[in-house]
């Protein structure tokens, strides 16, 4: 079972993140860059597959020099290699730009399965799996909380607000996954050290046999024109208790739409 | 990018580092080369990981629920298990060890770093670590390969947990007093009997077993120090295939209910007194480590590496309370400044206000200095170990040697000052349960009384240490610190070397007068005025280097080193004038005053 996880550097959810006023696309050089945390329950599942199964888990990112950062903390969680596409030319890239990059890497290896996140935290989309699913002929088994994989099909509950849809499809397919569906181990300090032996291969556009014009944000799909940030916090409400303290704290929290 | 962390400062590792310590150039040393920078940034986000997620969130839990005695067992909350579990499965016990028995060989100055995380997220929990991996390192110094291989595998992996048993409750100061007695057998075992007190660590269910190694007097040896001998004392015996075998005669006799370190259990042990019979008779079961009558030369040996970590354990309890309360006064509004006195404006966060600042300014001076001066110790047993030349060796080992006793006391002096002012700045919040900086100080009122109290410390800097080797030791100090405020000439920085270099001169005046006066009465008297003095002199000279370290930086953080450096040259480094003054005088005051006036 050789399964490659679709990994994505992205600025810390827990840190102030910033778009770059210059081209309102993500201030990467000045933030905290870590691996997308979604990505890494995706990981873990590929691993916890591989240690099942047998087989390699192969790492694909797409993103800047320092996104090595990403693709060294799954290679010490476990991940066997490593393809990182890295070109100044993709910076700006939509979504959909992007999909035909991770594809036509996905296009020269060898896998049984290919696994992500359900979603980037940084622009949230969540439609990187059906985009690839698309270009690659691939079955889509979109957020998963379960994964088995038997035989030559992949079955998966997909987590839903009441409760799961059970799919399946054969293999090759591409399995995205929620944060429901297990435990991301740490990397091991032992990990930490086999990473560095572990290989990790660069691909330019011109590897992949993509034209420079075909990417970037000069002929995205579609740009960010303008952003502005959330308006600072109001004064709080005082609610003085006359006896209708309880109904009063209702009717705010009513108001609100809270409750 | 600022860190949010209020645990420690990420950012200030990775300064003190690679921008003033250049932890990668070790790489170059055949024991590191599987190491790199990568290695190292990865294993320190690993220790912030692990430390946010798994020994920050119950640090006051722990501290709400002391360890408990139930039916002859130490009772835990769980999480304290839990985050040991993931500690050691991540490999993190292993670290500084040799890939021989396990280990990572990771530079001591990156395993100070990593540690630090844990101490200063939860210091109740890391304790257990703490003490097992200062055990191991020692059995790996002095314990035979039998040895090694029966108990340290076992401690690397977090199977089992260790302890050192020294104090008892008639000998803590003074280890020459110890009464617990270790009578030799004719299968070349002993039977150890008395009472240990204090023993961090010395009872619980985390592990299937405890590995003590304690101190005890062979009958007939030689008095006082030199007939101290070191023994490994299992909780239960190991039979010959590693497996646990009878329950040894050492057993729980209470638990101290302590100020601050609440998470750690605080044990009286008990050896020999017949509750258990190994082999079918009483007498706790001990190995013999090393030769005999060596056991607190084996001790001291690792004193070097235990005092830097207790210093550091010091020095990031000041670094946490520091940042809870510059967090407290960026978000506290209180008052209006002096100029703009008018109730329709607006309250100011009380960061605005200079005496805030000042309090803010203090505290990271002397938790960032601590830290500073921690690693650089650190640093020097890489040195000590690994430099390329005997000679550089040599020298590493003569400045560790003289340091420690700062290394050890320093932090432990101003680490709790750094919280007090951290409660100071929260007002009365911080005197209340609600919020965390009170802990942080009790946690950290301990450090000033453990692994030699302040006290003994000033004894060994100005007894021992100044005077040593005809006095070579404070030499190759002063030539260290003028070697930095040579650097410094033609900087902005002049001045502050001119003023370092004054103190440095007058410590070296003020010693030979304290040794000039023979009276070791009237000269020791003062020594803890001294090592406050010396130790005051060597942060100032730290807080030199780290100016230089960030000279070319503009960001705010380089801006934040040179205020706490400016900060230390002109508010701190002054003090020391009145220290050398009073010990330049020979004051008797402290020596003449009789008990009955007290
Ligand atoms: C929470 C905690 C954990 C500990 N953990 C361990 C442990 O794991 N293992 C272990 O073996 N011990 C441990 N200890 C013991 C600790 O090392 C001792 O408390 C310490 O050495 C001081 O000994 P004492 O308490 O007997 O104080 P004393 O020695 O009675 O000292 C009392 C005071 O007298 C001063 N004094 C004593 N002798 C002299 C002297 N000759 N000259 C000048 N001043 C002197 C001291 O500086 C001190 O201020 C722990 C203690 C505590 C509180
Ligand atoms: C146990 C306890 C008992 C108490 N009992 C009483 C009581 O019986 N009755 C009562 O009325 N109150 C009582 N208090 C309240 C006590 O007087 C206040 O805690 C104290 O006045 C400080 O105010 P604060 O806690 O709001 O801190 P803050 O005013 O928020 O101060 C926080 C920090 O900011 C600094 N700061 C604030 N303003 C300025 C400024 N303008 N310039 C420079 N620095 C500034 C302070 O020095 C302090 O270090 C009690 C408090 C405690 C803890």
């Amino acid at each position: 079972m050789n399964i490659v996880v679709l990994v994505k550097q992205v600025p810390d959810s827990g840190s102030e993140r910033k778009l770059d006023p210059a081209d309102n696309t993500v201030a990467r050089a000045a933030a905290d860059n870590v691996i997308n945390e979604m990505d890494e329950y995706a990981i873990e599942e590929a691993l916890t597959i591989k240690e099942a199964q047998g087989g390699e888990v192969t790492v694909l990112t797409v993103g800047p020099d320092s996104a090595t950062d990403a693709i060294r903390k799954a290679l010490s969680m476990g991940a066997d290699k490593a393809v990182h596409v890295v070109d100044d030319a993709i910076h700006g890239s939509c979504a959909v730009q992007t999909s035909a990059v991770i594809a036509a890497a996905l296009g020269q290896m060898e896998y049984d399965l290919v696994m992500c996140g359900a979603e980037a935290t940084d622009a949230q989309l969540s439609v990187m799996p059906a985009l690839l699913a698309e270009r690659l002929g691939l079955p889509q088994l979109s957020g998963a909380r379960k994964v088995t994989i038997e035989g030559g099909t992949a079955k998966v509950e997909r987590q839903t607000d009441g409760g799961f849809w059970a799919l399946e499809a054969p293999l090759p397919a591409i399995i995205s996954t929620w944060d429901t569906i297990n435990e991301p181990r740490y990397p091991s300090f032992k990990g930490i050290m086999a990473a560095k032996k572990k290989p990790v291969e660069t691909r330019s556009l011109a590897d992949l046999g993509l034209d420079a014009g075909s990417v970037g944000l000069a002929s995205a799909t579609s740009k960010v024109l303008d952003f502005a940030g959330r308006p600072p916090k109001g004064e709080g409400v005082k609610v003085t208790d006359e006896g209708d303290g309880a109904q009063k704290f209702v009717d705010y929290l009513a108001g609100q739409k809270i409750v | 990018m600022p860190s949010s962390s209020l645990i420690l400062s990420r950012r200030d590792l990775d300064f003190l580092l690679n921008e003033w310590l250049d932890v990668e150039s070790l790489t170059k040393r055949a024991r590191f080369t599987e190491h790199s920078r990568e290695t190292f940034d990865a294993v320190l986000d690993l220790a912030e990981q692990i430390a946010t997620e798994h020994f920050a969130p119950h640090n006051r839990k722990a501290d709400e629920n002391e360890p408990r005695m139930v039916d002859g067992k130490v009772q835990l909350i769980p999480e304290v298990a839990e985050a040991l579990t993931v500690f050691a499965e991540a490999g993190l016990m292993a670290g500084e060890f040799d890939e021989e028995f396990g280990g990572m060989q990771l530079p001591h100055v990156v395993g100070q770093a990593v540690f630090a995380w844990f101490k200063a997220a939860n210091v109740g929990t890391s304790a257990y670590p703490f003490l097992t991996m200062g055990n191991a390192r020692l059995l790996l110094a002095h314990g035979s390969r039998e040895q090694i291989d029966t108990y340290v595998a076992p401690e690397i992996e977090g199977r089992w947990f260790g302890t050192m048993a020294l104090s008892e409750p008639q000998a803590g100061s003074s280890l020459s007093d110890i009464t617990t007695k270790a009578v030799p057998q004719d299968d070349g075992t002993y039977r150890l009997t008395g009472n240990k007190m204090w023993i961090s660590g010395g009872d619980h269910e985390l592990t299937e077993n405890i590995v003590h190694l304690v101190l005890a007097k062979i009958p007939g040896g030689p008095p006082g120090v030199k007939g101290i001998s070191l023994f490994i004392v299992p909780k239960f015996l190991v039979n010959a295939d590693g497996s646990l075998g009878e329950r040894n005669d050492v057993v729980l006799a209470g638990l101290n209910h302590k100020m601050g370190y609440r998470g750690t259990t605080n044990t009286l042990l008990n050896f020999g007194e017949g509750v258990h019979t190994p082999g079918g008779r009483a007498g706790a079961v001990g190995y013999l480590v090393g030769e005999q009558h060596r056991g607190l030369t084996y001790m001291f040996h690792m004193m070097n590496e235990a005092r830097i970590g207790v210093g550091m354990g010091a020095t990031v309890l000041g670094y946490t309370g520091y940042l809870h309360a510059l967090e407290y006064a960026r978000t506290r509004t209180q008052g209006r400044p002096p100029a703009g006195k008018d109730p329709a404006t607006p309250m100011v966060p009380i960061v605005e206000h200079a005496d805030v600042r000042r309090m803010l300014l203090a505290a990271k001076s002397y938790a960032e200095g601590g830290l500073a001066l921690g690693l650089y110790c650190a640093r020097l047993v890489d040195e000590e170990q690994t430099a390329e030349t005997a000679d550089e060796r040599a020298r590493a080992h003569l400045l560790l040697e003289m340091l420690t006793p700062i290394a050890k006391a320093w932090p432990s002096q101003w680490g709790p000052v750094a919280d007090d002012l951290a409660i100071q700045v929260h007002g009365g919040y911080g005197y209340t349960r609600d919020y965390p900086v009170e802990q942080f100080y009790r946690d950290n009122r301990l450090n000033p009384i453990h692994e030699g109290t302040q006290g003994v410390q000033s004894l060994d800097l100005l007894g021992r240490k100044v005077v040593m080797q005809g006095g070579a030791g404070l030499a190759l100090l002063g030539e260290t610190i003028t070697a930095t405020t040579a650097r410094a000439a033609g900087t902005q920085w002049a001045g502050f070397a001119a003023d370092l270099d004054a103190a440095v001169a007058r410590l070296a005046s003020v010693t030979a007068t304290l040794w000039g006066a023979g009276d070791p009465d009237v000269t020791l008297a003062n020594s803890h005025v001294y090592l406050e003095a010396a130790g005051h002199l060597v942060v100032a000279w730290l807080w030199l280097e780290q100016a230089l370290a960030a000279e070319a930086g503009t960001t705010d953080f380089h801006e934040g080193k040179r205020a706490a450096a400016r900060y230390f040259w002109r508010w701190e480094l002054p003090r020391t004038r009145a220290w050398f003054d009073l010990l330049e005088s020979l004051d008797r005051t402290v020596l003449d005053t009789r008990d009955a006036w007290l």
